[in-house]
């Protein structure tokens, strides 16, 4: 039963697609298609967090925003000038803050019965910051200082992009190794306020670190795992197959100079289209591997001793199962994934704007798919993925065309016309809103729930 | 009988904890009710209060039959009741958690107050401290008085002398024997069944679920076999 | 001379400040804490409640003004405040009715209530928006400096002016006024005591014969009460701007944590420990050191300890202090 849910639904989905590339356009469809993508990878890294151990976290813009930082670290040429006038500054700075978490991790673990532990930790933290300013000062001004206008800041590692997107996940892994230690035994309303919180002084780095990120400067013109608009619009064998795949169109047209006009238009428009596909099957091949991986070890003895823990903590610890260790591991495993789709993300993109990350449309948003999809269920994950990010994009003509059916007889320039019209970006908010309510109330389990193993 | 309950059959989900239990109090008596855990004490007491839905079976008080009567009309009628654990409001002052016993008493109940500052004189003292801070004695004490604020005729007790230690109990049942004094039907349960038996007037043992046993205090408290199966020997 | 041009700095950039903005989150995180406290979850649609109370506050007080109707050196939008609070009521008891209603009947968990609380939010946030447009508002008229910099260097003849707006004033007496009147009705009334008896203890509760659809009643009619308000003060203060709104759910949301959960007098404390910090923490206090210390001593660098862009790094850390050090809260709070 439950496979045949999965079938329709996902064709369902297909045709909404291909509906509104025949409708709209095949650009639109396709952008459509890879952000669903993108966004199924997130929701099945918050699913894992979620689904299989019950954890709540709220932090996933940061981890978004971790994913897109590694794009920059690890794809932009270095700034050579930076490193040789900062770069030292930063790896002392860097060897200090990892430095004084180890001697924290140490003094927590081995310093147990010191009575005064937490007031030796707390102080270490509170000298430690300002001694890293003074450390890392003078070479965060150096490095920002160098063609601040291009530049001002250290710069990558020059390799190819799909690098980054394993890197980020590696950093993401790391991050969330250390909040983890620190937050992972709240229970879920403070877990999910204090991952929230994180999340804020994450991207708070990242937008205000400029010798490091550029900061709200952005970072424009990244590599891609695809060829570009540009490159394909000037190669023979691209406008060969453009005028291939429309000799019917083509023929039609007897004057030399127009079918010129509309081969190069045709091009064009292609060059868009043959870009995204590109990325699509990319996109598609993660989405595709993570599924396989994830439905294997939600299937395994692992997946349904996690299971078992979330149901029943207590009862799980009775049977000796080192809750902590796997907690821990899960959130790592989760954060490691969205990490991965935050450097897809702007890898598609093409830019890096710290500034654009925020709460709704990173963190909550993403849980509204993994809610609305199926709590637990891969399938799910993706679904509400695909449903959301549909929904979102798809509101905004939705919402006119209805705004247009009603206020028909008024005139274009009625000012509640133009209000509503304006007010048209909101709309999603509020169908995101209803829509998660009322999933919440009528299928709290999502669409597509998930299916209780028996044994 | 000033309260009764015949024939009690109920319990949780479909499973039925208690079957055809009865017991009964008189005004100025103290009844216990005790047997071996899990067989299902709290449950009836539960029953008689109404907090659980019964299957079948007959409650009375003074008369009346308040079967079908809801908790909070049950206690507006005299029936009073301190709850095993979280029988007091830790936030609230010792002296606030007496007001909230008689809530739902619209007149001045200043009196009513000092009447249970009387009754347990080391809780007046602390009237304006929060109960949570006091002892464990000390919070039975004013979960016991709450419990008195509504002026009961019927007093039931969940487990009164839970996890307290044997100086305590005794104090508490002291107290007990006090409220007994003002003429009060009481009925508790107990897992302490030697002590309890000792300030009782009679007693009802349940084995799983049903009447085993019941009795005078002093019956139950010197026969041979109760006193193996039950008593330690 | 020095000594008194320290503290006057001191007190303008961060006593006054800190003192408003302390303000500003006690009645956020006290409406937080009441929440928790008697329906126990915590509410992520709290700030944009706050956006709405406040949108309707401001768009009467347009109304007001259209009819030239002001409160003379006052803003005008204090006379919008009631209609303001009447709304949010409304809507909160709206809410309550449809659809946290029927997850308290189930009993449902915790995190179903986060959830949900986080689709009323969407809803909010696009209903404010849609309505009122999601740009920067001014509302405030009146009388605005009580005190101006300038004013008071010439009175004092310092070096270091003194500038108190008056909105800063009406913050720190509406907020004391709302208070007492809170803390009296929660402290020396019979239904504010059963409020917090059954806050403390549900069962007990409704042994004790309280009704608990009366306490939930209340609960959101003094939420919204105090959701108005401080959305109204904060907006008058700086300005109306929608998207602010759920932001400051951060700082409100650890002031809770931090006072205790559950504790209203703890999160009154707890919304000024973190004003204070947040505000005396990024400070830099070059000028400050300049007064006070010899030239030859005199700091070259700004001694700031955090920059302002960490203002989040603040409520977290102090949150984490707390919850290391006193689980329970500095005030004890529910054990969670």
């Amino acid at each position: 039963m439950k496979n045949l849910d999965i079938k329709i639904s996902f064709s369902v989905m297909a045709l909404l697609i291909i509906l509104v590339g025949i409708f709209q356009s095949w650009g639109v469809a396709l952008s459509i298609l890879n952000l669903c993508l993108i966004s199924a990878v997130m929701s099945m890294g918050v699913n894992i967090q979620w689904g299989f151990a019950g954890l709540i976290n709220f932090g996933v813009m940061g981890f978004l925003a971790i994913g897109g930082l590694a794009t920059i670290l690890v794809s932009v040429p270095p700034v050579i000038e930076a490193w040789s006038t900062g770069g030292m500054g930063i790896l002392v700075s860097g060897l200090f803050i990892i430095s004084v978490v180890l001697l924290l991790f140490f003094i927590n673990k081995k310093l147990n019965d010191y009575k005064y532990k937490n007031y030796l930790i707390f102080l270490i933290i509170i000298l430690s910051i300002p001694l890293l300013k003074l450390i890392s000062g003078p070479s965060i001004n150096k490095i920002e200082s160098i063609n601040a206008a291009t530049s001002g800041f250290l710069g990558g590692m020059n390799l190819p992009i799909i690098f980054s997107w394993f890197f980020g996940a590696l950093l993401s892994a790391g991050v969330a190794f250390v909040i983890g230690k620190v937050c992972l035994g709240l229970r879920s309303d403070y877990l999910a306020i204090s991952t929230l919180l994180i999340s804020g002084i994450i991207v708070s780095i990242v937008k205000h670190e400029e010798w490091l990120s550029r900061g709200v400067k952005n970072v424009i013109g990244l590599k891609r795992p695809a060829p570009y608009e540009v490159d394909l619009q000037s190669s023979d064998w691209f406008i060969r197959l453009v005028e291939f795949l429309n000799t019917s169109k083509l023929s039609k047209i007897f004057d030399i100079t127009e079918r010129q006009d509309l081969l190069s238009k045709l091009v064009i428009t292609s060059s868009g289209i043959f870009v995204k596909l590109c990325f699509a099957l990319i996109f598609f091949l993660v989405v595709c591997t993570l599924l396989y991986f994830s439905e294997k070890a939600l299937k395994s003895p692992w997946g349904r001793m996690m299971r078992a823990i979330r149901d029943n903590e207590d009862a799980a610890k009775a049977m000796g199962k080192n809750v902590v260790k796997q907690h821990l591991f899960i959130f790592m495993l989760g954060s490691a994934i969205i990490g991965f789709a935050g450097a897809m993300l702007v890898t598609y993109d093409g830019l890096f704007t710290p500034s654009s990350y925020q709460p709704l449309r990173y963190t909550f948003l993403i849980w509204v798919m993994v809610l609305l999809g199926g709590t637990g269920n891969n399938y799910g994950a993706i679904l509400g993925a695909f449903v959301v990010w549909f929904i979102w994009i798809q509101s905004a003509p939705f919402a006119l065309y209805v705004i247009n059916l009603f206020t028909s007889q008024l005139d274009e320039s009625n000012a509640i016309k133009l209000h509503l019209v304006n007010s048209i970006p909101y709309f999603r908010y509020l169908m995101m809103g209803l829509g998660l309510l009322v999933v919440m109330r009528y299928k709290p389990k999502g669409l597509l729930p998930e299916k209780v193993m028996r044994n | 009988m000033y309260f009764s309950a015949s024939k009690l059959t109920g319990g949780y989900g479909g499973v039925n904890i208690i079957e055809d239990c009865s017991f009964n109090v008189n005004r100025g008596e103290i009844v216990s009710i005790l047997g071996p855990n899990g067989a299902g004490k709290s449950t009836a007491m539960k029953a008689m209060l109404g907090i659980l839905d019964l299957k079948s079976g007959e409650i009375n008080l003074d008369g009346q039959d308040i079967t079908k009567f809801k908790t909070q009309d049950r206690i507006k009628l005299g029936v009073s009741f301190v709850p095993q654990i979280k029988n007091i409001f830790t936030e609230l002052t010792v002296e606030e958690n007496l007001e909230m016993g008689a809530f739902l008493n619209e007149d001045d109940i200043r009196l009513q107050i000092e009447k249970m500052f009387d009754l347990f004189p080391i809780i007046k003292e602390k009237r304006k401290q929060a109960a949570g801070e006091l002892s464990g004695g000390q919070r039975q004490q004013v979960a016991i008085a709450r419990a008195l604020m509504t002026n009961p005729t019927v007093l039931m007790l969940d487990e009164p002398t839970a996890g307290v230690s044997p100086v305590i109990m005794d104090e508490i049942f002291q107290h007990i024997l006090n409220i007994k004094k003002q003429n009060i039907a009481i009925l508790m349960v107990e897992q302490n069944a030697r002590q309890a038996l000792e300030i009782s007037d009679r007693g009802y043992i349940l084995v799983t679920g049903k009447n085993a046993y019941e009795g005078d205090g002093d019956y139950l408290l010197n026969d041979k076999e109760i006193r193996k199966s039950f008593l330690g020997g | 001379m020095d000594f008194l041009n320290a503290i006057i700095l001191i007190s303008n950039f961060i006593l006054v400040p800190a003192i408003t903005y302390g303000s500003q989150l006690a009645l956020g995180a006290i409406g937080v804490t009441l929440i928790y406290g008697v329906l126990r979850f915590a509410n992520f649609a709290y700030g944009d409640l706050m956006a709405f109370g406040t949108m309707i506050v401001i768009l009467f007080t347009w109304y007001l003004q259209s009819k030239g109707i002001t409160f003379g050196l006052l803003p005008t939008a204090l006379l919008a405040l009631p209609i303001g609070i009447l709304f949010t009521i409304a809507i909160s008891l709206f809410f309550d009715k449809t659809i946290f209603e029927y997850y308290r009947e189930k009993k449902s968990n915790p995190v179903t209530f986060i959830v949900v609380s986080l689709g009323i939010m969407f809803v909010l946030n696009a209903v404010v928006r849609i309505i009122i447009g999601p740009n920067d508002i001014n509302f405030m008229d009146g009388h605005k400096f009580i005190m101006k910099a300038r004013e008071f260097k010439q009175i004092t003849g310092l070096n270091e002016g003194l500038a108190i707006k008056s909105t800063q004033v009406i913050t720190l007496i509406t907020t004391i006024i709302t208070c007492s009147l809170l803390f009296y009705f929660l402290n020396k009334t019979k239904t504010g005591k059963s409020m917090r008896a059954y806050s403390d203890n549900e069962d007990l509760a409704l042994l004790s014969g309280i009704d608990p659809k009366k306490i939930i009643l209340l609960t959101w009619v003094i939420v919204s009460i105090l959701a108005t308000v401080g959305g109204t003060l904060y907006g008058l203060d700086k300005s109306f701007k929608p998207f602010t709104y759920f932001n400051n759910l951060l700082p409100i949301f650890a002031a809770t944590i931090v006072g205790g959960i559950g504790n209203p007098l703890g999160a009154f404390y707890g919304g000024f420990l973190i004003a204070f910090s947040e505000i005396a923490l990024t400070y830099a206090y070059k000028k400050f050191f300049k007064y006070l210390l010899p030239e030859s001593l005199e700091p070259n660098t700004l001694i700031q300890f955090i920059s302002t862009d960490y203002k989040f790094a603040i409520s977290f850390a102090i949150l984490v202090v707390v919850l290391i050090f006193r689980p329970n809260g500095i005030f004890k709070g529910k054990v969670i």
